[in-house]
């Protein structure tokens, strides 16, 4: 690890004076810490916004408000959020590990970086990591890479299960600079690697995450995450699916479907979707409209098996959830 | 890594013994051997930075340990893992994967279980720390490190410390209900000899008792 300057911004205008000279912020640390240990992050000066006030939990009738600092163990318990906005528990409570939750906040999940042994590795090329320096999985080991928004650039997929349900469910992330607050719907949030991999998000310098909005909908309650991985627990994704229904007289009024695991950002499915809306709930329907599941898929020597996977773990969480109580 | 006969359930090492008096304890060298490596290590990645950067690369941390107040200048890039091992003289608690990924740091932080390998001393400031060492009242054991001795709850002992730190977490947010839920909420806890079994009985058991 390199050497830093650390500080401990007592109040929201230092933390922000502190990231607009340069400083990175750190929440949890959780990948922060190990990255810079691998000196893939080599920041010269760490931000500790832990003092600031953003540990607020809020349920109301317009949505869901939670802090930036919020650990992933106190949303994922919140009973409000296991009720109404259970994909959110789900995909919160099927990451990581209980430690780990623990420490780990909810604006730091969704900046995790990308997860890929390559970008981990400094003494192999990586275009995220060096832009211009190649990308060793496009043609080595990529079993665990996206299938879905690759470019010639970059293959890794995005680590985060809550993303795609926040993704699924249209969140918005509150981002604050000196001067300024801006609200950032999160399907633009996350950006796809294109012939800029080294831009991950939709961030400025110095803006730093304050809190993430979840709007509230006839939809939420149906909800759930289903993840498929190597290992039953302790582990990322290979497929993953966040989705939510809203059917009412056995008739799918409303359908959110995203998916993880598979592509290089959360990666929701309108045209899934748009196959749901407006049908009769049924047990020949959720096949039929996860085959457009891969719609667009870019298989890589190793990981030609996700466009079938990521099908059927949409197919099975659409049946999963609609028949949920 | 540590050898299976000096890791006991209480995470205490034995204390010396004669013989011992006339030689380097194996801590001692495999102590200097790190300082050495890590210092060769650091060389070349200092070399060219650090002048510009002004700031100061140190800060004391005060710190409660089992009950202890601690006060302990620390440079900032030392985990929270490093200096309760190297700093504050509390070896049990292990070092195994140092990324996250295995569980043998664990520790309870202001109250709840965390992976101490994954975090910088220095944003822990006032915190408190319980470590495995804080656990056993005299010679008492805790029932939960009892446990472990009872239903043979580990081989060669490496991630015991780490095990029970979670076990005790695990037990607190009350996820023991059946074999597999403790199985799920004890799952960033990686034991390389294979003990699960004998773990979660360890774990089921202790629960029952508390």
């Amino acid at each position: 690890m390199y050497p830093f300057a650390f500080t401990k911004a007592a109040d929201e205008r230092s933390a922000l004076a502190a990231g607009a000279r340069g400083g990175r912020y750190i929440a949890g640390g959780t990948t922060l810490v190990d990255l810079m240990r691998e000196t893939v992050e080599r920041p010269d000066s760490v931000v500790d916004i832990n003092a600031l006030p953003y540990r607020n939990l809020e349920v109301g009738p317009a949505g869901l408000r939670v802090g930036a600092l919020v650990r992933m163990t106190e949303l994922a318990r919140d009973p409000r959020v296991r009720t109404q906005y259970p994909v959110i528990s789900e995909a919160l409570e099927l990451s990581a590990s209980a430690q780990l939750r623990n420490m780990a906040s909810i604006g730091g999940n969704i900046m995790q970086r990308p997860r890929c042994l390559y970008f981990r590795d400094v003494s192999s090329g990586c275009n995220r990591r060096q832009p211009g320096s190649g990308c060793p999985a496009i043609g080595g080991e990529n079993r665990g890479h996206a299938v879905l928004g690759t470019s010639d650039q970059c293959v890794a997929t995005h680590p985060s299960d809550l993303a795609v349900a926040l993704v699924a469910l249209d969140a918005v992330v509150v981002v604050r600079s000196r001067g300024r607050d801006r609200r950032i719907p999160i399907a633009g949030f996350f950006l796809e690697p294109g012939n800029t991999p080294d831009r991950e998000h939709d961030l400025r310098p110095g803006e730093l995450i304050v809190a993430v909005e979840v709007p509230a909908g006839p939809h939420t309650a149906r909800s759930g995450y289903l993840k498929v991985r190597d290992r039953q627990s302790y582990e990322f994704a290979l497929s993953s699916a966040a989705i939510a229904l809203d059917i009412q007289g056995g008739v799918i009024r409303g359908a959110r479907v995203a998916v993880g695991g598979t592509a290089t950002v959360p990666w929701r499915l309108p045209e899934v979707e748009r196959a749901l809306v407006g049908r009769t709930a049924s047990s020949s329907l959720w096949p039929e409209a996860a085959q457009h599941a891969a719609d667009g898929a870019r298989p890589l020597s190793g990981n030609g098996f996700k466009v079938e996977l990521v099908k059927r773990t949409v197919a099975r969480q659409l049946a999963t959830v609609a028949t949920l109580g | 890594m540590d050898s299976p006969s000096d890791t006991s359930p209480s995470g205490q090492d034995p204390p010396e013994g004669g013989a011992a008096r006339f030689e380097i304890s194996r801590r001692q060298f495999v102590g200097a051997s790190a300082a050495v490596g890590s210092l060769a290590a650091a060389a070349p990645l200092l070399a060219g930075c650090g002048t510009e950067r002004g700031a100061e690369e140190t800060t004391t941390v005060h710190l409660s340990i089992n009950g202890q107040p601690r006060a302990i200048e620390v440079d900032n890039r030392t985990s929270l893992l490093d200096l309760l091992r190297e700093r504050a003289g509390l070896p049990g608690t292990k070092k195994g994967c140092n990324q996250g990924a295995c569980g043998a740091c664990t520790i309870h932080l202001d109250g709840r279980r965390a992976n101490s390998c994954l975090t910088l001393a220095v944003m822990h400031d006032g915190a408190e720390i319980t470590t495995i060492e804080g656990l056993a009242e005299g010679d008492r054991l805790h029932p939960l490190q009892q446990a472990f001795v009872d239903e043979d709850g580990f081989q060669c002992g490496y991630c015991t410390p780490g095990q029970i730190m979670s076990g005790l977490g695990c037990i607190a947010e009350g996820h023991t209900s059946s074999r597999a839920e403790i199985r799920e909420w004890m799952s960033g806890n990686i034991c390389r000899c294979g003990a699960y079994t004998n773990i979660v009985t360890a774990i089921q058991h202790a629960a029952g008792r508390s």
